[in-house]
């Protein structure tokens, strides 16, 4: 009976131990790909050519997401506010929501699934395949050429995402609004004319994206380059990007929430 | 895909994320109301200023002329002293107006108002304006309410 009850306190300990070696080989990764970005001035190309698939490759699910997202808060919020006369806040209320929170944190939990994903699949794959030792034999760094242009990527192309998301979302509500509802479209843009302030709501939302941005990159990348080389631990691994970037990005969000919005 | 359109298609996502920054900051924020053009700064000193808050507008005749830019004690004449920078191009309001606390609706959010006097002088950069009156408190108008309510019936 202690015997069972030793096993399994020995697996609690051997997994935390577990997870403090991933954490620490996660931190001393990071700085080794941060180092590694300096090498990307003298190579524009092959960040451009990442910008492109990890960037302009989600811009068309975020583009579409916006979109809706951006209607479908308009319409709700139309019908709770004509109640009391207030359906002139409509403009105001999805611009706050979508600029503050709905922008930065839809945005990068689309972005861990479509682009996290690949970057881990990519990565994963170059190392079950030995592409990765291979290229060491060259003497090429995959560090260099491989991981760091795709965190640098996923850093950049996240708080451009974003605010194609809430100009995108904005113009949605418009639509709805003012083109389908019929509410006057000076009192849509006046309102978050005198409410949303250029520093605390749209720099705070880019920071804000900057931040998951750099989050969701860093664990795709890792997770891609820490896979264990079959195509079972290459699937986990993918699973693990996705899960553990949406919940970083959800915890994050609360963090940031608090300080930048707390007085 | 050659190297060119990639390049090409690169460079529109990041003139669109520029173009989307733009139209969110000129015209979903307020940032057409930041420093577009010159503006100069006047004091009022309030016994109360009830609710407003550093960035409230300040407006004259139900338009917004300025802002409030910041909000002190003074703690040696226990009042409130107001900052607010107004446009350059209002800048014709004698140095006898009031301003009043004001609230826009019955909820809403409060703002300076501006009353115009009928001196010659206008008031210039760093002048105080002495003709305050303060927020109505709605606790302070319940109070004197339910006492007047009470002196009422005793006189009755």
């Amino acid at each position: 009976m202690f015997g069972g009850l030793i096993d399994r306190i020995q697996y609690i300990g051997a997994e935390t131990l577990r997870s403090f070696q991933r954490l620490g080989r996660a931190s001393v990764f990071l700085l080794e790909v941060i180092a590694s970005c300096a090498d990307l001035v003298l190579k524009p190309t092959l960040l451009i050519k990442q910008l492109y698939s990890v960037g302009v490759q989600t811009l068309i699910i975020i583009v579409v997401a916006g979109l809706f997202v951006g209607m479908v808060m308009a319409l709700q919020s139309y019908y709770a506010l004509v109640d009391f006369g207030a359906e002139d806040s409509v403009g105001v209320m999805v611009a706050l929501s979508l600029l503050r929170e709905l922008g930065p944190v839809v945005t990068a939990l689309l972005f861990a699934g479509r682009a996290g994903s690949a970057l881990t699949a990519e990565i994963g794959l170059m190392k079950a395949t030995e592409q990765l030792s291979g290229m060491e034999m060259m003497a090429v760094n995959p560090m260099r050429r491989i991981v760091a242009p795709r965190f640098m990527a996923g850093v950049i192309s996240m708080p451009l995402l974003a605010t194609i998301f809430s100009a995108v979302g904005v113009l949605g509500a418009y639509v709805v609004v003012v083109q389908l509802l019929g509410l006057d479209s000076g009192a849509f843009w006046s309102q978050p004319q005198n409410k949303v302030d250029l520093y605390l709501d749209i720099y705070n939302g880019l920071i804000k994206s900057v931040a998951f941005g750099f989050v969701a990159s860093w664990i795709a990348v890792f997770e891609g380059y820490d896979c264990i080389p079959t195509s079972e631990g290459l699937g986990q691994a993918t699973t693990r990007t996705v899960v553990h970037s949406s919940l970083a990005i959800l915890f994050m969000d609360f963090i940031l929430t608090a300080l930048m919005f707390s007085k | 895909m050659t190297s060119r359109k990639i390049e090409i298609l690169v460079g529109l996502f990041v003139a669109a994320a520029i173009a989307a920054f733009f139209m969110l900051a000129m015209s979903v924020s307020n940032m057409s109301s930041y420093g577009a053009g010159d503006s100069y700064e006047i004091k009022a000193r309030f016994d109360n200023i009830g609710g407003l808050k550093v960035r409230s507008p300040v407006a004259a005749g139900g338009v917004t002329i300025g802002r409030v830019t910041e909000i002190q004690y003074n703690s040696d004449t226990y009042e409130a002293v107001v900052s607010m920078t107004i446009e350059e191009q209002y800048n014709k309001f004698p140095v006898d107006t009031a301003a009043s606390i004001l609230t826009s609706g019955l909820l809403g959010e409060q703002f300076v108002g501006f009353e115009p006097g009928a001196e010659e002088d206008f008031l210039k950069n760093g002048d105080v304006i002495d003709l305050t009156q303060s927020a109505l408190v709605l606790e302070q108008i319940i109070g004197q309410f339910l006492y007047s309510q009470s002196d009422d019936e005793k006189t009755e």
